[in-house]
């Protein structure tokens, strides 16, 4: 195995796990907030690269279009904190949880009845001129996705460790009621939640879809990628959730060069269920006694 | 009411009942997914049948008698279609049965017909619905190894000699597995890589950066979109110049504008009606193509596609044996099917058999080259 095949392995890895990075983050802000686990994360994602290339084809600038996909994805992240979550507030997690997972199935539904089943491609940011060193090649937009990545997530880390809404939002996940005492509005918390995540996801979308393309079902695909990125990595932690994918990725991609690519999938998740046996609470996960 | 009046009224009906008799129309059905995923496949099929039995019936039927089209959506669902058989056979009383569109499902339903004894002519393109032959099953859509072998035969003729295959791993690119993995080494050429990818998969470098460093002479890739067009983006990312063959699983429009430049120089098989415009006027199937493309553009204001040319070919088909048979008894037409030769069909020259019940060759197909955003025929 010559070293420029290795190198272009890793970089593959770090390309893909950083969009599995990027979905998993969407999920420890809401579960941080709520304790729930958004099962509609990975439809914010195609949202934010269906509306974007929607926007686009309609004739607005590339730049105008991505901010107007976020935003139409961050109101419809609101809207189903609003009208899915908060009227049934009361129930058990799992309800809720089990609420996210009808409307992901909604939303991939009306995606279909607009924009049809098609694959959409986005035009790249820059050029589509590959990078190449040591005999390996990125594409310039890849370079794009892990800028982005890392903005976010160090964005993220500071407004959760050091910003009065962050830590407001993180009191609640611990005890919605103590937090509500404290004069913490815990509905408005949640909906923020919702908002920043569907931000999130729908900025990940945006930056993938030139790479990877989209259509209504890439949300499925992203979103268990995502969650599985985010048990790797400890739940609720975003460093963790972004560090999971892209060791997932890592994986993945090394699996389909050095062993076979038929068993990409299985030998990634028959690793993440041995690490899951040795360590339940993921690689940057808070022992498990805090969150009971 | 006087007599008279009576006489005529009566006589009327009666010529009425006489000539209602004389046209009793010839019921065929036909299951197709116009919605569901495959909805893409089963909606061109679905207008092409209409279209063609109203140019039937409106230049006088078949036989004298006008077709009556019953079709059922499965919704590319396999119980669904199953129920739609039942209703076909036994409720509809049809003498034939066209579709369904996709080969799971017709894999599912064929049984039925040989215990129904109704001819069932499916546009799937899996191999294994006409092999080994029932002899109540018949097939429009070119199989896959027919594309295969076309393959082959282009790399061989061009000097290749070591291949890699990349397939999708849904049902698709496995059956194009099975027969790249038959053919490959059956025609004298080596395999040199068996690399697969997920339906969902986003990136192929993998897969790619395996295959560039056995050095093969060429690719075969194996899929529908949109896991081609990002294998083709990722070629061209990883500078790799080995030449890449597509399936005909990516013959449309559709594929080019996902893969963008990176689709310059890709080789595919493709059916005649992708590019009819360039075959020869001398082809046997030019007015065949030229006319149902025109036609089915003024009905439906949207092109034609080579998955509406198997419904095409299906219904013409049938209309050809019942006229052959003089009769449309199930039986005959079965028979009268089998004894079909030089059909021209717009998926490719039909000659049956009771050996062959898809009755086309490897010519069914052309080689095209992607060039300027558009297809051109080189073999």
């Amino acid at each position: 195995m010559d070293p420029s095949s290795l190198l272009q392995y890793l970089i593959t890895g770090v390309t893909v796990g950083a969009t599995y990075g990027l979905t998993g983050l969407g999920f420890t802000i809401i579960f941080n907030t709520t304790g729930i686990i958004n099962f509609a994360q990975g439809e914010f994602v195609m949202l934010g690269g269906i509306l974007s290339v929607a926007a686009s084809t309609a004739g607005l600038p590339l730049p105008l279009a991505i901010l107007t996909a976020v935003t139409v994805t961050t109101l419809v992240g609101a809207c189903l904190e609003r009208s899915c979550i908060r009227p049934v507030s009361s129930s058990s997690t799992i309800n809720l949880i089990i609420i996210t997972i009808g409307a992901s199935i909604l939303i991939r539904g009306l995606v279909t009845l607009i924009w049809g089943k098609d694959t959409f491609a986005l035009p790249h940011f820059s050029s589509m001129e590959p990078i190449r060193f040591f005999g390996a090649a990125m594409l310039p937009q890849s370079l794009w996705v892990l800028g982005i990545t890392l903005i976010l997530l160090v964005a993220l880390k500071s407004f959760f460790a050091r910003t009065m809404w962050g830590r407001g939002m993180l009191a609640c996940s611990f005890d919605p009621r103590a937090a509500a005492l404290m004069g913490i509005d815990v509905s408005r918390m949640a909906m923020a939640s919702f908002m920043i995540s569907a931000a999130v996801g729908a900025v990940g979308g945006v930056i993938l879809a030139p790479l990877t393309m989209t259509s209504y079902d890439v949300g499925i695909l992203l979103g268990l990628k995502g969650f599985a990125a985010c048990i790797l990595g400890g739940l609720g932690n975003p460093f963790g959730a972004a560090a999971g994918g892209v060791i997932l990725g890592i994986l993945e991609s090394f699996g389909a060069g050095l062993l076979s690519s038929a068993y990409k999938d299985a030998i990634t998740f028959v690793i993440l269920l041995l690490l899951l046996f040795v360590r339940p609470t993921g690689l940057f996960g808070r022992s498990a006694s805090e969150r009971v | 009411m006087s007599r008279v009046t009576t006489l005529v009224l009566a006589l009327f009906l009666g010529l009425g009942i006489l000539s209602a008799q004389a046209a009793e129309p010839i019921k065929i059905g036909a299951v197709l997914s116009i919605t569901g995923p495959a909805s893409f496949l089963g909606e061109p099929e679905r207008n092409t049948l209409e279209l063609l039995a109203d140019e039937i019936n409106k230049s006088g039927g078949v036989l004298g008698r006008p077709l009556e089209m019953i079709i059922y959506d499965d919704e590319t669902d396999v119980n669904k279609c199953v129920l739609a058989a039942d209703k076909l056979l036994k409720k509809d009383k049809v003498v034939t049965v066209l579709g369904p569109t996709v080969s799971g499902n017709t894999l599912a339903i064929m049984s039925k017909f040989s215990t129904a004894k109704i001819p069932l002519i499916s546009c799937a393109a899996a191999e294994k619905i006409v092999n080994p032959v029932n002899p109540w099953v018949f097939k429009t859509a070119q199989s896959d190894r027919h594309a295969v072998a076309r393959i082959l035969n282009h790399a061989k003729k061009t000097g290749f000699e070591k291949l890699a295959i990349i397939t999708v791993s849904d049902g698709f690119g496995q059956a194009g597995r099975a027969v790249l993995q038959e053919l490959v080494p059956a025609m004298g050429l080596t395999l040199v890589a068996d690399e697969v990818y997920g339906p969902k998969d986003t990136d192929m470098t993998a897969q790619l950066t395996k295959i560039k460093g056995l050095a093969p002479d060429a690719i075969i890739c194996w899929g529908t979109n949109p896991g081609p067009a990002v294998i083709a983006r990722n070629r061209v990312q990883l500078a790799m110049t080995t030449p890449l063959y597509m399936s005909h699983g990516v013959a449309s429009k559709k594929f080019i504008e996902l893969a963008g430049p990176a689709a310059q120089g890709l080789m595919l098989p493709a059916g005649h009606l992708a590019v009819f415009t360039q075959v020869p006027d001398d082809h046997a199937q030019k007015a065949v193509l030229a006319k149902y493309a025109a036609d089915y553009e003024i009905r439906f204001k949207q092109p034609v596609s080579s998955f509406g040319g198997y419904a095409h070919d299906a219904l013409l088909l049938v209309a050809k044996a019942i006229e052959m048979g003089q009769s449309a008894e199930p039986a005959s037409i079965r028979d009268n099917l089998e004894k079909i030769q030089g059909f021209v069909g717009a998926s490719g020259v039909f000659s049956f058999s009771p050996e062959d019940h898809n009755g086309l060759n490897e010519e069914a197909f052309v080689m095209v080259v992607v060039e300027d955003n558009d297809w051109k025929i080189i073999d």
